[in-house]
């Protein structure tokens, strides 16, 4: 790590840490009950003494945001590259997947969990639905995002349509395509924890919050929540991780290189 | 309205696929109910009728949302506890209070970010790092704390949608207030202007597109709070109780119901925004 980069981090870092000092200290001196706010060291006892139970409800809920998340992102990718070719289709769908966007999908979680039981392939069913519109309409979005210049140096190229899309078309369409992946790891996240406020077999991290809520061990759900957090960030790390791998070429990583 | 027609091809494709679905999915359950009254002697075209008008059904067919939204809407009295009008303004009531509450704080912050270099510096990484947190798994939470101090009724719905709404309209309003490129800044500059006037006449004026944009995000996003709250305490009504209480006692049409009239009020907010940003943004001529 160069000095310049821990230069960086360490404004943040004091911000952060300043924080949890004054809350620490403030819940001590005015004597909050522990049933509204409990202080930092609190949470960090409850989670390093819970940790398998806190383990067991990663597990559960982690299961359906991957299958949610992956099969929700694919599926957006391939109608989109489906409908790429029928601007009929295209200027029918689109209206309908930024209509979508707006909406509060998560209220199909009840639905979900009728049809697909308590257990996670119905919070896995709730993501999909939720994944499956930001990744049609960006992955849209960038498959138009080539230049005329460069289509038509494709065709000079004798390349046929196929050839055009993997070569040319959906590289572009790469940093569309990760705002899309990037976007759903926090859409994933929310499906599956709201899912779970609809009912669950006995574990999860949406069904923890939800019954610790109910006993007032407001400890345990802050434990839950920094869990869902860690979780939360380190996805959306990983993908992003990804996508500076995978598109180096693209002219907001390339400045920071210079 | 070149969109017209393959619009409207696309949601009649839609609505023969929910029927087929339908149909699809209440037949087995139809069969069912057929050979518990002890009849055999039923034709497909019965199976199919009766399948699409089930009072239970797994999937409701359209006509049976539709007919389920009239009645709640329109043959319902208001201020009855049934209707969807009635639970849909309460709904509404908490989205606007905190969607107002959540922006207003939003821009501010956005503000005193722009102004201010340590803030930027210190806060804004966190700020960004919310948006890759699901925050709205503090929702239940919240709303217990404030019932320790005797906050109840709409007001704890309405700090979640606040607060839900809060992050993305101040990320949003500071790519705003920073979208003025540096040459229009040294202009500002070679007119010795103050930072005051800097803010007040390049900087706020230059943040038009986003600010509607991020009311676009953030009224959504007060909506998704608001029906996130009323399911977590959802004695208050509200159309995430309606929603609960429909997923508790199997009465799916009443969840489809309260599934479009959420979906409504949400494409209605954004819309209207929609036009007020468009009509705005033709008078500062940021759009021919």
């Amino acid at each position: 790590m160069t000095p310049r980069r821990l230069a960086e981090l360490l404004p943040p870092l004091a911000f952060g840490l300043a924080v949890l000092a004054i809350w620490e200290a403030g819940v001590r001196l005015l004597n909050v009950p522990a049933v509204i706010l409990p202080p930092p060291s609190a949470i960090a006892t409850r989670f390093a003494t819970s940790l398998p139970t806190l383990a067991a409800d990663f597990r559960q809920t982690i299961q359906g945001v991957l299958a949610g998340y992956i099969i929700g992102s694919l599926a957006g990718f391939v109608v989109a590259v489906l409908i790429d070719r029928s601007e009929f289709l295209q200027r029918g769908l689109m209206p309908i997947g930024n209509l979508v966007s707006a909406l509060p999908i998560v209220g199909v979680a009840p639905i979900m969990v009728m049809w697909f039981g308590f257990d996670w392939q119905s919070k896995a069913a709730v993501v999909v639905v939720m994944t499956f519109f930001p990744m049609l309409v960006n992955t849209v979005a960038g498959l138009s995002g080539a230049g005329s210049m460069e289509r038509d140096l494709m065709k000079t190229y004798g390349a046929d349509y196929w050839q055009t899309l993997l070569a040319l078309r959906l590289p572009v369409a790469m940093p569309f395509i990760f705002n899309a992946l990037k976007i759903n790891t926090t859409l994933a996240m929310i499906g599956a924890i709201v899912a779970e406020f609809f009912g669950t077999p006995i574990v999860g991290m949406g069904f923890r919050i939800s019954t610790e809520v109910g006993r007032l061990q407001i400890d345990m759900v802050w434990a839950t929540v920094v869990v869902a957090a860690v979780t939360g960030s380190l996805f959306y790390a990983l993908v992003a991780g990804i996508e500076r791998r995978v598109t180096f070429w693209h002219a907001s990583y390339r400045a920071k290189e210079a | 309205m070149k969109s017209a027609l393959p619009l409207a091809t696309v949601v009649l494709a839609i609505l023969a696929v929910w029927y087929l679905a339908a149909a699809l999915m209440n037949a087995p359950l139809q069969r069912d109910l057929f050979s518990n009254a002890g009849r055999t002697d039923y034709s497909t075209q019965d199976l199919v009728g009766a399948s699409l008008n089930m009072e239970r059904p797994k999937l409701p067919a359209p006509h049976q949302v539709a007919g389920e939204l009239y009645k709640l809407i329109f043959a319902t009295s208001p201020t009855s506890k049934r209707s969807l009008v009635y639970h849909g303004l309460i709904t509404l009531e908490e989205t606007l209070i905190g969607f107002i509450i959540g922006s207003a704080l939003g821009i501010g912050l956005a503000v005193l970010i722009v102004s201010m270099r340590w803030l930027d510096r210190s806060m804004m990484p966190w700020i960004v790092a919310s948006q890759t947190v699901p925050i709205i798994a503090l929702a239940p939470m919240i709303v217990v704390i404030l019932n320790q101090f005797n906050v109840t009724g709409i007001a704890p719905k309405a700090v979640i949608a606040a607060y839900l709404c809060f992050f993305p309209v101040t990320v949003g309003m500071v790519k705003g207030f920073r979208s003025p490129d540096p040459l229009q800044l040294d202009l500002m500059r070679t007119y010795s202007a103050t930072r005051a006037q800097t803010f007040l006449k390049l900087r706020a004026p230059a943040s038009a597109p986003f600010f509607f944009a991020s009311m676009k995000i953030g009224a959504a996003a007060a909506l998704v709070g608001a029906v996130v709250a009323e399911v977590t305490k959802s004695e208050d009504g509200g159309l995430g109780a309606r929603l609960l209480a429909g997923s508790y006692y199997g009465q799916t049409v009443q969840i489809w119901a309260a599934l479009f009239a959420a979906a409504a009020l949400s494409a209605a907010l954004v819309g209207l925004i929609g036009v007020a940003g468009r009509i705005a943004q033709k008078r500062m001529a940021f759009v021919p």
